[in-house]
């Protein structure tokens, strides 16, 4: 069954099918409507759960904290300052192994005031132990959220799906909303070892030492890695079952390209515009989406990026003092894969500024021409 | 007291609490007046600390350490989630400090007040942060040395008088407790256990290396601050309906003011200011009382 949704809308509905437990939220701006829905579905009796009013983002994630402690499937959706308020948590959720699965609609971090949407609040949360998926359509959002309960019940990890502010939050799509017999099928009730049990008393999260304490550190990072090996499988079994699929890194039209963009998000789908304009003129341009960010793909991005001249990473976001965070993390990659790319960093779209085709066809024309080359990124849209 | 039922122990010996320390016997007594059906969420504390390393743990209970500020609200997810899962009886106990309480967690015990989560907070009020050497709390008196209140620069201002906050969110149960009258305690605690909703359990604990004095004293102290009216027994049924437990007849604050080393540097006519303070806010309480 198609139907119109937003992002925001399709999440929730993801949640529902998913037979959430346990949901706590505080209202942000663009976020408040996934609350507002799940609110209502538990109102409604259309989802069997218990939707929390929490003060705060910080009590949010405290409260699925103690219910996923005790066994119960446990959501939240936040942006932007509800994301940073929630940092301490994110350590503590993921250091005790919890499968709480996190939609962030990505917005910009004040000061000063901005609800337009980039990726600095969630990629400043990239060390917090939560896999980070970015989506580009309001399908991919509700395949999302469903793909991650089961991977994250898998490796015993959080995961975190973010979502562009508004362009993809607030924006209609026609969504594929699969049936709930497809979701029980795909995605069984959560079933756990270790939990908060009168009959099975265990502390959790006590004093360790310096090796226990390296010990689980290790195990996380292995948890980490076997997520691209578990994602992987699942995305297989998701397609057997809704036929629609994803990847970690998606390539478009990248095999003979001598400009490749690098997209993360809704940029996606404007890029995606611009390639096919600019193919239709003989130009050999393609792009590469990327949609792991946590664990990092390397291999996919190493297999996609092998034998092209030139890439240009659009990053939504800039690590200060440094450049954009994507670039950095993709230049990791190729390191000491020869030949490798000119590696071009471009800063696109902070605090919701429109990337549009034609900004792309002229960042394409000054990268041909060679005005723009690997170094300090190059700040798209605002060069004066 | 049915001394059958005492004889089961939920907390071990062997913890690394300090010589003297009165929040490892509250605990003790908690669980032992709770029983097997609980879940304890406690905070970064000495609660947690004293718990023990891994792979030792003095609890027999299920124990969940949390974030420091989020002791409510931990625990009211607990009791979410494991009615989700079927499990409608267990009773979930949050344990922490007057920090975790008055301060740091105060936002969060606010808001599990309001929505009157099903949960028994009790905090352990040893009046400092004593986990990382003797810092001042909202829950120390004026006056009390700590070290960052040396002699030089006193706490000016009184406790935190989180029993009236907690009362004026009209929850159903409150009461403060002393290690001095444990079968008080433990009617309080089993009283709140079958109470639906936010349930506050306020002991006071001396602490000897905080409180300054010999390890040998916690009881005493505890019973002095009640007799002396420092820290009054009391409940609240419905936030308004106080009543004040049967109190031994009043001595002066003096005798419990000069056990303690923290209050060493007072002077007889700071130890009266204390003495008139508490005379007050007696009044105020058998006001409340009154109705």
């Amino acid at each position: 069954m198609r139907q119109l949704l937003t992002g925001n809308d399709a999440a929730a509905e993801a949640v529902k099918l998913s037979r959430v437990q346990v949901i706590a939220a505080y209202p942000i701006t663009p976020q408040t409507s996934i609350a507002e829905s799940l609110s209502n579905f538990v109102s409604e009796k259309k989802l069997d759960a218990r939707y929390m009013r929490v003060e705060s983002e910080t009590s949010a994630l405290a409260c699925l904290i103690g219910a996923s402690m005790a066994g119960a499937r446990s959501f939240t959706a936040t942006s932007s300052q509800g994301l940073a308020l929630m940092h301490e948590l994110l350590h503590w959720a993921s250091g005790a192994r919890l499968p709480i699965v996190l939609i962030n609609v990505n917005r910009s971090m004040a000061a000063p005031w901005s609800l337009g949407t980039d990726h600095i609040d969630s990629l400043s949360q990239r060390d917090t132990g939560w896999l980070q998926f970015y989506c580009e359509k309001a399908q991919e959002v509700l395949d999302t959220v469903i793909i991650a309960f089961r991977l994250a019940e898998t490796v015993l990890l959080p995961v975190m799906i973010l979502s562009d502010g508004f362009y993809l939050s607030h924006f209609v799509e026609p969504v594929a909303l699969p049936s709930q017999k497809q979701v029980d099928r795909f995605l069984p009730t959560r079933k756990t070892r270790y939990r908060l049990n009168p009959k099975d008393p265990h502390t959790f999260g006590g004093g360790v030492s310096g090796l226990v304490f390296a010990r689980l550190k290790k195990d996380m990072q292995e948890s980490m890695e076997k997520a691209k090996v578990v994602f992987r499988t699942l995305v297989d079994e998701f397609e057997s079952v809704f036929g629609r699929t994803y990847a970690p890194v998606e390539p478009y039209l990248t095999e003979d390209a001598e400009v490749l963009l690098v997209t993360v998000g809704t940029i996606t789908g404007t890029a995606r515009a611009f390639v096919d304009e600019a193919r239709k003129d003989g130009k050999k341009v393609g792009l590469l989406k990327m949609k792991m960010f946590r664990p990092f793909p390397e291999e996919e991005v190493r297999q996609a990026l092998k034998g092209s001249k030139r890439v240009v990473v659009l990053d939504r976001n800039i690590s200060f003092g440094g450049e954009g965070i994507f670039c950095q993390e993709l230049k990791a990659a190729l390191y000491g894969m020869e030949p490798k790319p000119e590696v071009v960093g471009v800063i696109a779209g902070l605090g919701g500024l429109d990337v549009t085709p034609e900004g792309l066809g002229d960042l394409y024309q000054k990268v041909m021409r060679g005005e723009i080359r690997s170094g300090k990124p190059y700040w798209m849209g605002v060069e004066g | 007291m049915n001394a059958a039922k005492l004889e089961e122990e939920f907390l071990s010996s062997g913890h690394f609490a300090c010589p003297g320390c009165g929040e490892t016997l509250a605990f003790r007594h908690v669980l032992k007046a709770l029983g097997r059906r609980v879940a304890v969420i406690t905070t970064a504390g000495c609660g947690s600390v004293v718990d023990g390393y891994w792979p030792l743990s003095a609890s027999k209970v299920p124990f969940f350490h949390c974030s420091f500020g989020t002791a409510a609200a931990t625990a009211a997810g607990l009791k979410a989630g494991l009615e989700m899962i079927g499990d409608r009886t267990t009773t979930v106990l949050a344990w922490a400090g007057d920090g975790g309480t008055f301060d740091i967690g105060f936002q969060s015990l606010s808001g599990a007040a309001e929505r009157n989560e099903d949960i028994l907070y009790c905090c352990y009020d040893n009046e400092a942060y004593m986990n990382t050497g003797v810092q001042r709390s909202s829950a120390t008196p004026k006056g009390s040395w700590t070290t960052t209140t040396p002699v030089q620069s006193q706490k000016e201002e009184p406790k935190k008088d989180i029993d009236a906050i907690l009362a004026a969110h009209r929850i159903p149960y409150l009461a403060t407790a002393s290690l001095a009258f444990p079968e008080d305690l433990a009617r309080k605690v089993k009283k709140a256990r079958k109470i639906k909703g936010t349930r506050f359990i306020h002991i006071l604990i001396p602490c000897p290396p905080g409180w300054r004095f010999q390890s040998d004293l916690t009881i005493r102290l505890s019973r002095l601050a009640v007799e002396t009216r420092a820290f009054p027994l009391f409940e609240v049924d419905g936030g308004t309906r106080y009543q004040l437990n049967p109190m031994p007849k009043k001595i002066p604050v003096k005798e419990y003011v000069r056990l303690q080393g923290r209050f060493s540097h007072l002077s007889e006519k700071q130890i009266e200011a204390i003495q008139k303070e508490i005379d007050t806010k007696w009044e105020e309480l058998l006001d409340r009382a009154r109705g």
